[in-house]
Protein backbone atom coordinates (compact mmCIF):
# COMPACT_ATOMS: atom_id res chain seq x y z
CA UNK A 1 0.00 0.00 0.00
CA UNK A 2 1.20 3.59 -1.31
CA UNK A 3 0.35 6.09 1.30
CA UNK A 4 0.82 9.92 0.37
CA UNK A 5 -0.11 11.83 3.73
CA UNK A 6 -0.82 15.14 3.47
CA UNK A 7 1.66 16.16 1.20
CA UNK A 8 3.16 19.82 -0.07
CA UNK A 9 5.29 20.51 -2.47
CA UNK A 10 6.69 24.48 -3.07
CA UNK A 11 9.79 25.85 -5.34
CA UNK A 12 11.46 28.20 -4.72
CA UNK A 13 12.06 30.24 -8.67
CA UNK A 14 15.23 32.20 -9.02
CA UNK A 15 13.61 35.74 -8.29
CA UNK A 16 12.24 34.31 -4.90
CA UNK A 17 8.62 33.78 -6.13
CA UNK A 18 7.20 30.38 -4.44
CA UNK A 19 5.59 28.22 -6.74
CA UNK A 20 2.69 25.85 -5.15
CA UNK A 21 2.74 22.76 -7.04
CA UNK A 22 1.39 20.65 -4.76
CA UNK A 23 -0.88 21.40 -1.69
CA UNK A 24 -2.64 19.13 0.89
CA UNK A 25 -2.54 16.23 -1.30
CA UNK A 26 -3.92 12.75 0.41
CA UNK A 27 -4.14 9.56 -1.36
CA UNK A 28 -4.02 5.94 -0.62
CA UNK A 29 -3.02 3.62 -3.13
CA UNK A 30 -4.09 -0.01 -2.61
CA UNK A 31 -2.31 -2.98 -4.19
CA UNK A 32 -2.39 -4.61 -6.93
CA UNK A 33 -4.74 -1.40 -8.26
CA UNK A 34 -4.17 0.88 -11.11
CA UNK A 35 -4.86 4.47 -10.79
CA UNK A 36 -3.98 7.30 -13.52
CA UNK A 37 -3.25 10.64 -12.47
CA UNK A 38 -5.11 13.35 -15.22
CA UNK A 39 -5.25 16.97 -15.11
CA UNK A 40 -4.15 20.19 -17.36
CA UNK A 41 -0.50 21.05 -17.52
CA UNK A 42 1.05 22.44 -13.98
CA UNK A 43 -1.71 20.50 -12.15
CA UNK A 44 1.23 19.28 -10.39
CA UNK A 45 0.74 15.47 -11.73
CA UNK A 46 4.54 14.86 -12.63
CA UNK A 47 6.08 16.84 -9.19
CA UNK A 48 3.37 13.99 -7.31
CA UNK A 49 5.20 11.62 -9.55
CA UNK A 50 8.64 12.15 -8.61
CA UNK A 51 7.94 12.16 -5.10
CA UNK A 52 6.38 8.97 -4.98
CA UNK A 53 9.75 7.35 -6.88
CA UNK A 54 12.18 9.19 -4.59
CA UNK A 55 13.86 11.63 -7.29
CA UNK A 56 12.09 14.39 -5.34
CA UNK A 57 10.96 14.85 -1.50
CA UNK A 58 8.28 16.73 -0.35
CA UNK A 59 8.09 20.06 1.83
CA UNK A 60 5.74 19.03 4.05
CA UNK A 61 4.25 14.96 4.36
CA UNK A 62 4.77 12.17 3.68
CA UNK A 63 5.51 9.06 1.31
CA UNK A 64 4.81 6.00 2.79
CA UNK A 65 5.33 2.36 1.04
CA UNK A 66 4.08 -0.45 3.46
CA UNK A 67 4.63 1.63 6.44
CA UNK A 68 8.09 2.71 5.25
CA UNK A 69 9.15 6.13 3.97
CA UNK A 70 10.01 7.03 0.83
CA UNK A 71 13.00 9.08 -0.04
CA UNK A 72 14.89 7.82 -2.09
CA UNK A 73 14.59 5.63 -5.52
CA UNK A 74 14.62 1.87 -4.31
CA UNK A 75 13.73 -1.82 -6.11
CA UNK A 76 10.37 -1.50 -4.99
CA UNK A 77 9.74 1.06 -6.78
CA UNK A 78 10.12 0.98 -10.43
CA UNK A 79 9.84 3.97 -13.16
CA UNK A 80 8.69 4.33 -16.64
CA UNK A 81 9.65 8.01 -18.55
CA UNK A 82 7.54 9.91 -21.28
CA UNK A 83 11.22 8.92 -23.46
CA UNK A 84 12.49 5.75 -23.31
CA UNK A 85 16.17 6.86 -22.11
CA UNK A 86 17.97 3.89 -23.22
CA UNK A 87 22.13 4.69 -22.56
CA UNK A 88 22.76 4.16 -26.78
CA UNK A 89 25.92 2.31 -25.99
CA UNK A 90 24.71 -0.30 -24.75
CA UNK A 91 22.33 -3.27 -26.59
CA UNK A 92 19.29 -4.10 -25.17
CA UNK A 93 20.59 -6.70 -22.71
CA UNK A 94 22.96 -4.35 -21.21
CA UNK A 95 20.45 -1.68 -21.02
CA UNK A 96 17.85 -3.60 -18.68
CA UNK A 97 21.12 -4.85 -17.25
CA UNK A 98 21.97 -1.67 -15.80
CA UNK A 99 19.27 -2.01 -13.41
CA UNK A 100 20.49 -4.97 -11.35
CA UNK A 101 24.03 -4.08 -11.71
CA UNK A 102 24.61 -5.40 -8.24
CA UNK A 103 22.92 -8.92 -8.88
CA UNK A 104 25.10 -11.79 -9.06
CA UNK A 105 26.23 -12.16 -12.94
CA UNK A 106 23.97 -15.67 -14.05
CA UNK A 107 21.44 -14.57 -11.62
CA UNK A 108 21.28 -11.35 -13.84
CA UNK A 109 21.35 -12.93 -17.25
CA UNK A 110 18.67 -15.06 -16.01
CA UNK A 111 16.04 -12.28 -15.08
CA UNK A 112 16.97 -10.07 -18.04
CA UNK A 113 16.24 -12.75 -20.10
CA UNK A 114 13.07 -13.41 -18.65
CA UNK A 115 11.85 -9.90 -18.88
CA UNK A 116 12.83 -9.45 -22.18
CA UNK A 117 10.70 -12.69 -23.51
CA UNK A 118 7.74 -11.50 -21.61
CA UNK A 119 8.20 -7.69 -23.41
CA UNK A 120 8.60 -10.11 -26.34
CA UNK A 121 12.24 -8.87 -27.06
CA UNK A 122 14.21 -11.62 -27.18
CA UNK A 123 15.04 -11.88 -30.82
CA UNK A 124 16.30 -8.08 -30.32
CA UNK A 125 18.44 -8.88 -26.89
CA UNK A 126 21.83 -7.71 -28.83
CA UNK A 127 20.48 -4.53 -30.60
CA UNK A 128 21.39 -0.91 -30.56
CA UNK A 129 19.39 0.97 -29.23
CA UNK A 130 18.94 3.43 -32.92
CA UNK A 131 17.98 -0.13 -34.28
CA UNK A 132 14.82 -0.40 -32.15
CA UNK A 133 11.53 1.48 -33.32
CA UNK A 134 9.96 4.14 -30.74
CA UNK A 135 7.31 1.49 -29.34
CA UNK A 136 10.03 -1.24 -29.07
CA UNK A 137 12.69 1.41 -27.21
CA UNK A 138 9.90 1.93 -24.58
CA UNK A 139 9.48 -1.83 -24.27
CA UNK A 140 12.76 -2.13 -23.52
CA UNK A 141 11.94 0.79 -20.44
CA UNK A 142 9.33 -1.16 -19.17
CA UNK A 143 11.69 -4.25 -19.08
CA UNK A 144 13.72 -2.12 -17.31
CA UNK A 145 11.36 -1.35 -14.35
CA UNK A 146 10.42 -4.51 -14.04
CA UNK A 147 13.70 -6.53 -14.16
CA UNK A 148 14.02 -5.49 -10.42
CA UNK A 149 10.55 -6.73 -9.48
CA UNK A 150 9.09 -3.75 -8.44
CA UNK A 151 5.79 -3.85 -6.21
CA UNK A 152 4.68 0.00 -7.53
CA UNK A 153 5.47 0.81 -11.42
CA UNK A 154 5.61 4.47 -11.65
CA UNK A 155 4.74 5.95 -15.58
CA UNK A 156 4.99 9.21 -16.66
CA UNK A 157 3.12 9.94 -19.86
CA UNK A 158 4.48 6.65 -21.31
CA UNK A 159 2.79 6.04 -24.37
CA UNK A 160 2.68 10.21 -25.49
CA UNK A 161 5.39 9.76 -27.87
CA UNK A 162 3.77 6.84 -29.82
CA UNK A 163 1.80 6.64 -32.94
CA UNK A 164 -1.80 5.65 -31.75
CA UNK A 165 -1.33 2.06 -32.82
CA UNK A 166 1.72 1.18 -31.06
CA UNK A 167 0.25 2.91 -28.08
CA UNK A 168 -2.61 1.09 -27.93
CA UNK A 169 -0.66 -1.90 -28.23
CA UNK A 170 1.60 -1.47 -25.77
CA UNK A 171 -1.37 -0.27 -23.23
CA UNK A 172 -2.83 -3.83 -23.80
CA UNK A 173 0.83 -4.97 -23.04
CA UNK A 174 1.46 -3.45 -19.94
CA UNK A 175 -1.96 -4.57 -18.59
CA UNK A 176 -1.19 -8.21 -19.76
CA UNK A 177 1.80 -8.09 -17.47
CA UNK A 178 0.28 -5.76 -14.86
CA UNK A 179 -2.42 -9.15 -14.81
CA UNK A 180 0.35 -11.71 -14.82
CA UNK A 181 3.00 -9.87 -12.05
CA UNK A 182 1.65 -8.34 -8.67
CA UNK A 183 2.55 -4.72 -9.24
CA UNK A 184 0.68 -1.57 -9.11
CA UNK A 185 0.58 1.13 -11.25
CA UNK A 186 0.45 4.13 -11.27
CA UNK A 187 0.42 6.63 -14.30
CA UNK A 188 0.17 9.86 -15.31
CA UNK A 189 -1.49 10.60 -18.30
CA UNK A 190 -2.96 13.24 -20.32
CA UNK A 191 -4.54 10.95 -22.78
CA UNK A 192 -7.92 10.38 -20.75
CA UNK A 193 -9.24 7.23 -22.94
CA UNK A 194 -6.11 5.92 -22.20
CA UNK A 195 -7.18 6.71 -17.63
CA UNK A 196 -10.43 4.98 -18.62
CA UNK A 197 -9.40 2.27 -20.06
CA UNK A 198 -6.64 1.07 -18.02
CA UNK A 199 -7.61 2.22 -14.39
CA UNK A 200 -9.48 0.97 -11.36
CA UNK A 201 -9.26 5.01 -10.52
CA UNK A 202 -8.94 7.90 -12.05
CA UNK A 203 -7.49 10.99 -10.18
CA UNK A 204 -8.31 14.57 -11.55
CA UNK A 205 -5.97 17.09 -10.66
CA UNK A 206 -6.29 20.77 -10.29
CA UNK A 207 -3.68 23.27 -10.74
CA UNK A 208 -2.17 26.27 -9.12
CA UNK A 209 -2.19 25.21 -6.60
CA UNK A 210 -1.96 21.61 -7.45
CA UNK A 211 -4.58 19.56 -5.33
CA UNK A 212 -6.66 16.94 -6.21
CA UNK A 213 -10.08 17.82 -7.34
CA UNK A 214 -11.77 14.28 -7.51
CA UNK A 215 -11.40 10.68 -7.56
CA UNK A 216 -13.18 8.87 -10.31
CA UNK A 217 -13.90 4.90 -9.91
CA UNK A 218 -14.15 2.58 -13.14
CA UNK A 219 -15.22 -0.82 -11.75
CA UNK A 220 -16.00 -2.50 -15.27
CA UNK A 221 -14.24 -4.99 -15.82
CA UNK A 222 -10.78 -5.33 -18.22
CA UNK A 223 -9.73 -5.35 -21.42
CA UNK A 224 -12.02 -2.40 -21.75
CA UNK A 225 -13.81 -1.72 -25.40
CA UNK A 226 -11.90 1.71 -26.46
CA UNK A 227 -15.29 2.28 -28.46
CA UNK A 228 -17.89 1.32 -25.80
CA UNK A 229 -20.48 3.84 -24.56
CA UNK A 230 -18.87 3.08 -21.22
CA UNK A 231 -15.98 4.16 -21.69
CA UNK A 232 -16.55 6.92 -24.11
CA UNK A 233 -19.20 8.66 -21.85
CA UNK A 234 -16.37 7.96 -18.81
CA UNK A 235 -14.33 10.36 -20.90
CA UNK A 236 -16.74 12.66 -21.87
CA UNK A 237 -17.30 13.39 -17.79
CA UNK A 238 -13.91 13.43 -17.47
CA UNK A 239 -13.28 15.78 -20.12
CA UNK A 240 -16.32 18.21 -18.66
CA UNK A 241 -14.46 18.09 -15.46
CA UNK A 242 -11.19 18.90 -16.51
CA UNK A 243 -12.74 22.18 -18.52
CA UNK A 244 -14.59 22.96 -15.07
CA UNK A 245 -11.16 23.78 -13.92
CA UNK B 1 -2.80 -7.01 -34.34
CA UNK B 2 0.10 -7.65 -32.50
CA UNK B 3 1.68 -9.42 -35.25
CA UNK B 4 1.07 -6.95 -37.56
CA UNK B 5 3.51 -4.34 -35.39
CA UNK B 6 5.92 -7.00 -34.72
CA UNK B 7 5.88 -7.20 -38.55
CA UNK B 8 6.09 -3.53 -38.79
CA UNK B 9 8.96 -3.38 -36.41
CA UNK B 10 10.78 -6.09 -38.21
CA UNK B 11 10.73 -4.10 -40.76
CA UNK B 12 11.75 -1.01 -39.39
CA UNK B 13 14.85 -2.72 -38.10
CA UNK B 14 15.92 -4.33 -40.80
CA UNK B 15 15.92 -1.21 -42.70
CA UNK B 16 18.51 -0.63 -40.04
CA UNK B 17 20.63 -3.26 -40.51
CA UNK B 18 21.75 -1.74 -43.90
CA UNK B 19 22.85 1.16 -42.58
CA UNK B 20 24.64 -1.09 -39.66
CA UNK B 21 25.89 -3.05 -42.75
CA UNK B 22 26.87 -0.54 -44.60
CA UNK B 23 29.44 0.80 -41.65
CA UNK B 24 30.71 -2.68 -40.86
CA UNK B 25 31.68 -2.92 -44.80
CA UNK B 26 33.34 0.18 -44.51
CA UNK B 27 35.16 -0.26 -41.73
CA UNK B 28 37.27 -2.97 -42.99
CA UNK B 29 40.75 -1.77 -43.89
CA UNK B 30 40.73 -2.68 -47.50
CA UNK B 31 40.37 0.71 -49.29
CA UNK B 32 36.82 1.09 -50.78
CA UNK B 33 36.03 3.40 -53.54
CA UNK B 34 35.41 6.84 -51.30
CA UNK B 35 39.18 6.04 -50.07
CA UNK B 36 40.54 5.98 -54.08
CA UNK B 37 38.96 8.98 -54.49
CA UNK B 38 40.72 10.62 -51.71
CA UNK B 39 43.86 9.94 -53.54
CA UNK B 40 42.78 11.64 -56.80
CA UNK B 41 43.18 15.14 -55.67
CA UNK B 42 46.90 14.60 -54.31
CA UNK B 43 47.93 12.83 -57.18
CA UNK B 44 46.19 15.04 -59.76
CA UNK B 45 48.57 17.58 -58.10
CA UNK B 46 51.55 15.84 -57.98
CA UNK B 47 50.92 15.04 -61.71
CA UNK B 48 50.49 19.12 -62.51
CA UNK B 49 53.65 19.95 -60.37
CA UNK B 50 55.81 17.34 -62.84
CA UNK B 51 54.08 19.18 -65.95
CA UNK B 52 55.30 21.96 -64.63
CA UNK B 53 58.67 21.04 -63.96
CA UNK B 54 59.15 19.61 -67.28
CA UNK B 55 57.93 22.12 -69.19
CA UNK B 56 60.41 24.50 -67.36
CA UNK B 57 57.30 26.96 -65.81
CA UNK B 58 59.06 25.73 -62.24
CA UNK B 59 62.20 27.14 -61.53
CA UNK B 60 64.17 23.98 -60.29
CA UNK B 61 65.80 26.19 -57.88
CA UNK B 62 62.98 26.57 -56.23
CA UNK B 63 60.31 24.02 -57.03
CA UNK B 64 62.45 20.83 -57.78
CA UNK B 65 60.86 18.38 -60.02
CA UNK B 66 58.71 15.56 -57.57
CA UNK B 67 61.43 12.43 -58.86
CA UNK B 68 64.07 15.09 -57.13
CA UNK B 69 62.18 15.06 -54.04
CA UNK B 70 61.50 11.32 -53.73
CA UNK B 71 65.00 10.86 -55.17
CA UNK B 72 66.55 13.28 -51.86
CA UNK B 73 64.11 10.86 -49.26
CA UNK B 74 65.32 7.76 -50.40
CA UNK B 75 69.34 8.96 -50.36
CA UNK B 76 67.79 10.23 -46.79
CA UNK B 77 66.45 6.92 -46.09
CA UNK B 78 69.42 4.74 -47.40
CA UNK B 79 72.10 6.58 -45.34
CA UNK B 80 69.84 6.12 -42.23
CA UNK B 81 68.84 9.62 -41.23
CA UNK B 82 65.70 9.68 -42.45
CA UNK B 83 64.79 7.11 -39.64
CA UNK B 84 66.48 8.88 -37.16
CA UNK B 85 64.92 12.27 -37.90
CA UNK B 86 61.34 10.98 -37.74
CA UNK B 87 62.02 8.80 -34.92
CA UNK B 88 63.63 11.79 -32.81
CA UNK B 89 60.07 13.87 -33.91
CA UNK B 90 57.63 11.49 -33.14
CA UNK B 91 58.90 10.75 -30.02
CA UNK B 92 58.75 14.51 -29.01
CA UNK B 93 55.08 14.85 -30.21
CA UNK B 94 54.33 11.55 -28.32
CA UNK B 95 55.60 12.51 -25.01
CA UNK B 96 54.35 15.92 -25.32
CA UNK B 97 50.65 14.69 -26.58
CA UNK B 98 50.97 12.13 -23.31
CA UNK B 99 51.96 14.90 -20.78
CA UNK B 100 49.18 17.45 -22.50
CA UNK B 101 46.73 14.84 -22.84
CA UNK B 102 47.04 13.38 -19.06
CA UNK B 103 47.11 17.08 -17.60
CA UNK B 104 43.59 17.73 -19.91
CA UNK B 105 42.01 14.74 -18.64
CA UNK B 106 42.90 15.14 -14.81
CA UNK B 107 41.59 18.78 -14.94
CA UNK B 108 38.72 18.01 -17.35
CA UNK B 109 37.13 15.81 -14.98
CA UNK B 110 38.04 17.94 -12.02
CA UNK B 111 36.29 20.98 -13.82
CA UNK B 112 33.41 19.35 -15.37
CA UNK B 113 32.13 16.98 -12.27
CA UNK B 114 32.44 19.75 -9.26
CA UNK B 115 31.11 23.02 -9.95
CA UNK B 116 33.68 24.34 -7.05
CA UNK B 117 37.03 23.42 -9.24
CA UNK B 118 35.32 25.28 -12.47
CA UNK B 119 34.78 28.16 -10.32
CA UNK B 120 38.00 27.90 -9.04
CA UNK B 121 40.30 27.16 -11.76
CA UNK B 122 38.23 27.47 -15.38
CA UNK B 123 39.04 31.08 -15.31
CA UNK B 124 42.32 30.93 -15.00
CA UNK B 125 42.69 27.87 -17.65
CA UNK B 126 40.60 29.94 -19.96
CA UNK B 127 43.40 32.88 -19.82
CA UNK B 128 46.04 31.37 -20.24
CA UNK B 129 44.40 30.07 -23.44
CA UNK B 130 44.25 33.57 -25.00
CA UNK B 131 47.69 33.56 -24.94
CA UNK B 132 49.32 32.14 -28.49
CA UNK B 133 51.04 29.09 -27.64
CA UNK B 134 54.00 30.26 -29.43
CA UNK B 135 54.24 32.82 -27.18
CA UNK B 136 55.39 30.64 -24.43
CA UNK B 137 58.89 29.60 -26.42
CA UNK B 138 60.88 32.34 -25.05
CA UNK B 139 59.95 31.73 -21.39
CA UNK B 140 60.03 27.68 -21.69
CA UNK B 141 63.89 28.18 -23.32
CA UNK B 142 64.97 30.51 -20.14
CA UNK B 143 63.12 27.92 -17.96
CA UNK B 144 63.71 24.03 -19.20
CA UNK B 145 66.79 25.09 -21.59
CA UNK B 146 67.07 24.92 -25.63
CA UNK B 147 66.77 20.86 -25.35
CA UNK B 148 63.96 18.16 -25.07
CA UNK B 149 62.15 20.16 -21.98
CA UNK B 150 61.10 22.87 -23.57
CA UNK B 151 60.29 21.29 -26.86
CA UNK B 152 57.92 18.67 -24.82
CA UNK B 153 56.66 21.97 -22.75
CA UNK B 154 55.33 23.37 -25.74
CA UNK B 155 54.09 20.55 -27.31
CA UNK B 156 51.91 20.03 -24.21
CA UNK B 157 50.81 23.45 -23.63
CA UNK B 158 49.81 22.69 -27.45
CA UNK B 159 47.77 19.38 -26.90
CA UNK B 160 45.75 20.25 -23.34
CA UNK B 161 43.65 23.25 -24.66
CA UNK B 162 41.29 20.96 -27.10
CA UNK B 163 41.59 18.22 -25.01
CA UNK B 164 40.57 20.14 -21.93
CA UNK B 165 37.74 22.20 -23.57
CA UNK B 166 36.31 18.89 -24.82
CA UNK B 167 35.97 16.87 -22.13
CA UNK B 168 34.76 19.83 -19.81
CA UNK B 169 32.21 20.59 -21.68
CA UNK B 170 31.25 17.27 -22.58
CA UNK B 171 31.02 16.07 -18.69
CA UNK B 172 28.80 19.12 -18.23
CA UNK B 173 26.62 18.35 -21.27
CA UNK B 174 25.76 14.86 -20.08
CA UNK B 175 21.93 15.04 -20.37
CA UNK B 176 20.45 15.39 -17.12
CA UNK B 177 18.17 12.54 -17.65
CA UNK B 178 20.50 10.19 -18.30
CA UNK B 179 21.90 10.67 -14.56
CA UNK B 180 18.15 10.66 -13.31
CA UNK B 181 17.86 7.13 -14.93
CA UNK B 182 21.24 6.18 -13.01
CA UNK B 183 19.82 7.51 -9.47
CA UNK B 184 16.09 5.61 -10.27
CA UNK B 185 18.45 2.39 -10.96
CA UNK B 186 20.27 2.74 -7.94
CA UNK B 187 23.54 3.35 -9.27
CA UNK B 188 26.60 4.18 -7.47
CA UNK B 189 28.48 7.00 -7.97
CA UNK B 190 31.40 5.33 -9.78
CA UNK B 191 29.05 2.87 -11.68
CA UNK B 192 27.15 6.52 -12.85
CA UNK B 193 30.59 7.40 -14.02
CA UNK B 194 31.35 3.79 -15.51
CA UNK B 195 27.57 2.86 -17.37
CA UNK B 196 26.61 6.55 -17.94
CA UNK B 197 29.24 9.46 -17.83
CA UNK B 198 32.08 7.69 -19.56
CA UNK B 199 30.82 6.52 -22.41
CA UNK B 200 28.70 9.54 -22.87
CA UNK B 201 31.84 11.74 -22.75
CA UNK B 202 33.65 9.36 -24.98
CA UNK B 203 32.78 11.20 -28.58
CA UNK B 204 33.97 14.68 -27.44
CA UNK B 205 37.24 13.34 -25.54
CA UNK B 206 37.78 11.49 -28.92
CA UNK B 207 37.23 14.53 -30.31
CA UNK B 208 39.73 16.33 -28.31
CA UNK B 209 41.96 13.96 -28.64
CA UNK B 210 42.60 14.00 -31.86
CA UNK B 211 42.29 17.85 -31.92
CA UNK B 212 45.05 17.50 -29.72
CA UNK B 213 47.64 15.17 -31.86
CA UNK B 214 47.13 17.75 -34.66
CA UNK B 215 48.17 20.75 -32.54
CA UNK B 216 50.69 18.61 -31.03
CA UNK B 217 52.16 18.18 -34.85
CA UNK B 218 51.79 21.63 -35.45
CA UNK B 219 54.05 22.15 -32.44
CA UNK B 220 56.30 19.92 -33.26
CA UNK B 221 57.43 21.61 -36.20
CA UNK B 222 58.01 25.10 -33.91
CA UNK B 223 59.84 23.02 -31.31
CA UNK B 224 62.03 22.16 -33.83
CA UNK B 225 62.64 25.17 -36.28
CA UNK B 226 63.72 27.02 -33.08
CA UNK B 227 66.89 25.14 -32.38
CA UNK B 228 66.96 21.45 -32.85
CA UNK B 229 70.07 18.90 -34.01
CA UNK B 230 67.41 16.12 -34.94
CA UNK B 231 63.87 15.85 -36.01
CA UNK B 232 62.26 16.48 -39.04
CA UNK B 233 61.37 19.98 -38.28
CA UNK B 234 65.99 20.17 -38.14
CA UNK B 235 65.87 18.86 -41.52
CA UNK B 236 63.84 21.49 -42.91
CA UNK B 237 65.97 24.22 -41.38
CA UNK B 238 68.78 22.29 -42.65
CA UNK B 239 67.43 22.67 -46.45
CA UNK B 240 66.71 26.13 -45.95
CA UNK B 241 70.24 27.16 -45.00
CA UNK B 242 72.70 24.87 -47.81
CA UNK B 243 69.58 25.91 -49.95
CA UNK B 244 68.14 22.47 -50.91
CA UNK B 245 64.03 22.80 -51.36
CA UNK B 246 64.16 19.13 -52.31
CA UNK B 247 64.35 18.43 -48.81
CA UNK B 248 61.85 21.05 -47.40
CA UNK B 249 59.05 19.61 -49.71
CA UNK B 250 60.31 16.20 -48.50
CA UNK B 251 60.09 16.36 -45.30
CA UNK B 252 56.70 18.39 -45.71
CA UNK B 253 55.82 15.61 -47.20
CA UNK B 254 56.52 13.33 -43.95
CA UNK B 255 54.74 15.48 -41.82
CA UNK B 256 51.66 14.99 -44.10
CA UNK B 257 52.31 11.47 -43.85
CA UNK B 258 53.03 11.10 -40.46
CA UNK B 259 50.65 13.21 -39.34
CA UNK B 260 48.08 11.33 -41.05
CA UNK B 261 48.99 7.99 -39.50
CA UNK B 262 49.09 9.24 -35.81
CA UNK B 263 45.30 10.56 -36.14
CA UNK B 264 44.20 7.40 -38.12
CA UNK B 265 45.82 5.30 -35.18
CA UNK B 266 43.92 6.88 -32.88
CA UNK B 267 41.12 7.13 -35.09
CA UNK B 268 41.44 3.02 -34.75
CA UNK B 269 42.20 3.03 -31.51
CA UNK B 270 38.80 4.32 -30.45
CA UNK B 271 36.71 3.23 -33.29
CA UNK B 272 35.01 0.13 -31.41
CA UNK B 273 34.23 1.83 -28.25
CA UNK B 274 32.49 4.35 -30.52
CA UNK B 275 30.51 1.99 -33.02
CA UNK B 276 26.74 3.11 -30.95
CA UNK B 277 27.45 5.92 -32.65
CA UNK B 278 23.95 6.98 -34.78
CA UNK B 279 26.05 9.46 -36.77
CA UNK B 280 25.68 10.38 -40.60
CA UNK B 281 29.59 9.29 -40.61
CA UNK B 282 27.80 5.31 -39.97
CA UNK B 283 25.62 5.80 -42.24
CA UNK B 284 28.06 6.26 -44.98
CA UNK B 285 30.35 3.70 -44.05
CA UNK B 286 32.43 5.34 -41.47
CA UNK B 287 35.43 6.29 -43.26
CA UNK B 288 35.24 10.03 -43.90
CA UNK B 289 36.26 10.89 -40.49
CA UNK B 290 38.92 8.84 -40.55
Amino acid sequence: MLEIQDICRRFTTPDGAVVRALEDVSLTIREHEIISLVGTSGCGKSTLLRLLSGLDHPTEGLVQLDGRTVDKPSPEIGMVFQEPRLLPWLTVTDNVGVALLDTPKTEKAERVAAVLEKVGLTKFADALPRQLSGGMAQRVAIARALVRRPSILLMDEPFSALDSFTKQTLQDHVLDLWRDESFTVVLVTHDLEEAVTLSDRVVVMRGNPGRIDRVVEIDSKRPRDRTSDAVQSLKRDLTAALHLN
Amino acid sequence: MAVLDDIKETIGLRSDHTTGGAASRGSSLLPGRGTLLGFALPLGLVALWQVASATGFADPQLLPAPGEVLGEIVALWQSGDLVEHIAVTMGRVAGGFLWGAVAATVLGILTGTSTWARQFLDPTIQALKAVPSLAWVPLFILWFGIFEDSKLMLIAVGVFFPVYLNLMTAIRDVDRKLIELARVNGLSRWQTVRWVLLPATLPAYVTGLRGGLALGWMFVVAAELMGASEGLGFLMIDGQMTGRPAIIIGALILFAIAGQITDKLLWLATRKPLAWQDTLDSLEGGRNNA
